[in-house]
């Protein structure tokens, strides 16, 4: 290792180094300062604009305020079932048996939920959720979270370094050692040097045309990870949320939650059936998300949908002050950007690109990757939700599994030493960034992502088969060329064109690594549908996926599922 | 295809200029879109701040036409498209490039607020109607956009006496929650300089969440101040009975990097 002869850049020194200022990032913070460490948070945007700021619906905990039937065994059972079996069992359990407690830490640093009658947080339905189970804030629950998390943490005294972009993990020998990259307004470069780093970047979603996801989900801390030696788990369960807006094209794939449905939205066809009695008939509009979106897509291939390729979902039987109240973003947003008023009819949906199941592989307690110090949690790990994830349970994951990967964090920088920072890795990082702007012809990043976004959303999309998944394998073999030739123009001064470079080659190798897992998975399972093998096997059920990097190749293996425990078995066995 | 020229503004802290663009009109369009599109097939290093594209996060802010807008909120086809469109950056804020101003001082007044802390042996029960007014305050989406229009910010420059209505609006959202117990008021009338306010409601005019800015957050909070400070009775019944609250200025931290 070549030790470095100068600060070449400006250097920060940290125990624990957070990677992404979501909810997973923020509460990994909170604990990491908790337990004495001293923590920084990266993020590319300013703080609190995270992509949890977008989520609507609610947060699922068996508290048991509405349905006091409702305890930890019920939602473990429900996460579990809607993943299709393949989740982890141990962080399926983990995270019902404590998100009680850190949805109540949340109050108790001044989130203030919707309330019951007698004075407690409300709680709603939601698909694939036995109880009314989602604690919320009538449509905008991300927000309230993530504006409590990042109060907590101010007050607590974490250092945030906003607008700034991590490109490369640095290792010293087998562990990370930091992280190279550099601020968005200036283009200047930095290093971080730390103990320990949590990767708690979030999702995928801009690899796909139709999102609901912010510019932020391009799958950075994976590719970080995978780089490092880190394994990606089960890339192939991407979820389409079953209900984004259609019309006009400007808004296409905005979220609609499925808050709409939790309190009574109706799905129909154009002949005004309501086709979720053929698909789920006990569960209807409250389905899982798979379901739900893999009906909308059906009805609209079979000729019944909507005038705009989609779903007429309605509300409008309920009062107008009520819907009014407990989903304000949805009135506002469908009446201004769709000039539709939702308390006097249907919106038309269809599904959109809005979560990945699959991540960067992690002990179930400590969110420990398979590279020493590398911690992750959040959407940018994998695990919890099996083939497909229950709405709801995204933002506990953020908060069970953000704490646990925090604690770990600090606990690990309490026992080693201080890292060395290599140069010539921090030199190789520095030539990679800077290639494109040297570059005269070529494409330019928004070429190419354009590209990768139509290749995804029509090969890799809700319903695959072996041929367009071939076919997209050797189409994101062209991109990846062409991206080692993309061009960047103007300067290093706040230049969106320079930062997408950085994120198209994540993007290409989530995607990757996405369609290979697809590719290799020959059965139907949760979010993962093969027209060309329908069917859920049961042996496909005893094995996930793992994606690593083996000198240079992407290689993908399978592993078998660990053994669950009796009591567990149980449990899954009842109701 | 019909087309609408974008006039958006190109330049840094030394000069710049408004640049027209022409860009296809698509049915739904909002101007983010437009400078979207301008950024990809004409301009590649545009910058512009921005992250959901739905209204949630707040931060594509700028002077649309004149008027500070969000603008993944702003409609094409409610505009006047026979004129250019007319895309510039925050004023109140220093620019660094193009349409990317630097917002970094809100984060430091916001620091500045102590947080919540619930009353000592406080018992975790709240009822809708108590939360009702606090939750308004919650919906604030930090655009800033308040921070933008306020004449004691935008015109006076009062950036070291004043807060500006957003953290009035954060400062009214812990005041008035039922459990909290700390007693902000000498903070809104010295650092946060609630009294330089004098309530022409610009804020609430340009507020995309719709909150109340100035009558139910800042004159509530004025009026504490009022009695508090101004009030002899209430002075006396303090000094007798002791404060409900406890009363603060503001507090010291450190470590926000921008």
């Amino acid at each position: 290792m070549t030790p470095p002869t100068e600060s070449k850049y400006e250097n920060h020194e940290y125990d624990v180094l957070i990677i992404g200022a979501g909810g997973a990032g923020l509460r990994a913070a909170i604990e990491a300062l908790a337990h004495g460490a001293r923590v920084a948070v990266v993020c590319k945007s300013l703080l609190g604009k995270a992509h949890t700021v977008m989520a609507e619906g609610g947060l699922a905990a068996a508290m048991a305020n509405v349905d006091h039937a409702d305890d930890w065994r019920t939602h473990f059972r429900d996460t579990m079932r809607g993943g299709k079996l393949l989740n982890n069992w141990r962080m399926a359990q983990l995270h019902a048996q404590e998100a009680p407690d850190r949805v109540r830490e949340l109050e108790q640093w001044g989130a203030l939920f919707d309330r019951t009658a007698s004075g407690d947080i409300l709680q709603r339905a939601f698909g694939g959720h036995t109880y009314k189970r989602l604690c919320h804030v009538g449509d905008r629950t991300g927000l309230e979270m993530i504006r409590t998390l990042q109060d907590r943490g101010v007050q607590l005294g974490f250092d945030v370094f906003m607008e700034c972009t991590i490109t490369r993990l640095l290792k010293d020998g087998d562990r990370v050692a930091g992280a190279f990259g550099y601020w968005r307004e200036s283009g200047r470069f930095v290093t971080f040097q730390a103990k320990s780093i949590v990767i708690s970047t979030g999702g995928i979603g801009k690899c796909w045309k139709i999102t609901s996801n912010s510019w932020e989900c391009t799958g950075d801390g994976m590719a970080l990870a995978y780089r490092a030696g880190a394994e990606l788990l089960d890339m192939e369960f991407v979820q389409f949320h079953p209900t984004g807006m259609v019309w006009p094209p400007g808004v296409q794939g905005i979220l609609v939650t499925e808050a709409v449905r939790g309190e009574g939205g109706i799905l129909r066809n154009k002949s005004g059936e309501r086709f979720m009695e053929k698909y789920d008939p006990k569960r209807m509009e409250l389905s899982t998300r798979d379901i739900v979106a893999r009906s909308i897509y059906t009805e609209v291939r079979e000729g019944r949908g909507s005038p705009h390729g989609g779903a007429f979902l309605d509300i409008s039987q309920k009062p107008a002050e009520y819907v009014k109240r407990k989903l304000p973003s949805m009135y506002h947003q469908f009446k201004e950007l769709a000039d539709v008023d939702i308390t006097k009819g249907p919106m038309e949906v269809g599904p959109t690109c809005h979560y990945v199941m699959g991540g960067i592989r992690v002990e179930a307690e400590s969110g420990q990757s398979s590279v020493a110090g590398l911690f992750a949690a959040g959407e940018a790990a994998a695990g919890l939700h099996g083939a497909n994830r229950l709405g709801g349970n995204s933002l506990s994951d953020l908060l069970v599994f953000g704490r646990r990967a925090g604690l770990a964090a600090a606990e690990h920088a309490k026992k080693v030493s201080a890292p060395g920072l290599d140069q010539m890795q921090m030199d190789d990082a520095e030539r990679e960034i800077l290639e494109p702007f040297e570059r005269t012809d070529g494409d330019t990043p928004y070429q190419i992502h354009h590209d990768l976004r139509e290749t995804m959303q029509h090969l890799v999309g809700i319903f695959r088969n072996e041929e367009d998944l071939n076919k997209a394998l050797v189409e994101l073999q062209k991109l990846n060329e062409r991206a080692k030739r993309m061009r960047v123009e103007g300067s290093r001064l706040y230049n969106p064109g320079w930062h997408l470079s950085q994120d198209v080659r994540n993007m290409l190798l989530v995607s990757e690594a996405c369609t290979h897992a697809a590719l290799a998975r020959k059965e139907s399972r949760g979010a993962h549908s093969r027209l060309d093998y329908p069917k859920t096997e049961d042996a496909w059920g005893q094995k996930n996926h793992v994606i690593v990097n083996q000198r240079g190749a992407m290689t993908l293996f399978e592993v078998p599922r660990p053994e669950m425990p009796g009591d567990l078995k149980q449990i899954l066995a009842e109701g | 295809m019909a087309e609408a020229t974008m006039r958006i503004f190109r330049g840094d802290r030394e000069s710049g200029k408004h640049v027209d663009y022409r860009v296809p009109l698509v049915p739904g369009m909002v101007v983010l879109d437009a400078v979207h599109s301008a950024q990809a097939h004409q301009a590649p290093d545009l910058a512009v701040r921005w992250n959901c594209k739905a209204g949630k996060c707040g931060s594509c802010s700028a002077e649309v036409n004149g008027r500070p807008r969000l603008m993944c909120k702003t409609r094409m086809d409610d505009l006047p498209l026979d004129q250019p469109v007319t895309v510039s950056p925050l004023k109140t804020f220093p620019l660094i490039k193009d349409l990317v101003t630097d917002v970094s001082w809100n984060y430091k007044v916001n620091k500045t607020i102590p947080p919540f802390q619930p009353r000592p042996g406080v018992e975790w029960k709240m009822y809708q109607r108590d939360v009702d007014r606090v939750q308004e305050f919650r919906k604030c989406i930090e655009c800033f956009l308040c921070q933008d229009v306020c004449h004691v910010l935008r015109d006076h420059g009062k950036k070291d006496d004043f807060g500006g209505p957003r953290f009035f609006v954060r400062v009214a959202g812990l005041e008035m929650h039922p459990l909290d117990g700390l007693d902000r008021t000498p903070l809104l009338k010295k650092s946060l300089g609630i009294g330089f306010c004098n309530i022409t409601k610009c804020c609430t005019e340009v507020c995309p969440e719709e909150i109340h800015i100035t009558d139910n957050a800042i004159i509530p909070l004025k009026e504490r101040v009022v009695d508090e400070f101004y009030d002899p009775l209430a002075k006396v019944w303090r000094k007798i009975f002791g404060a409900k609250k406890v009363p603060v200025e503001r507090r010291h931290v450190d470590g926000l990097q921008t």
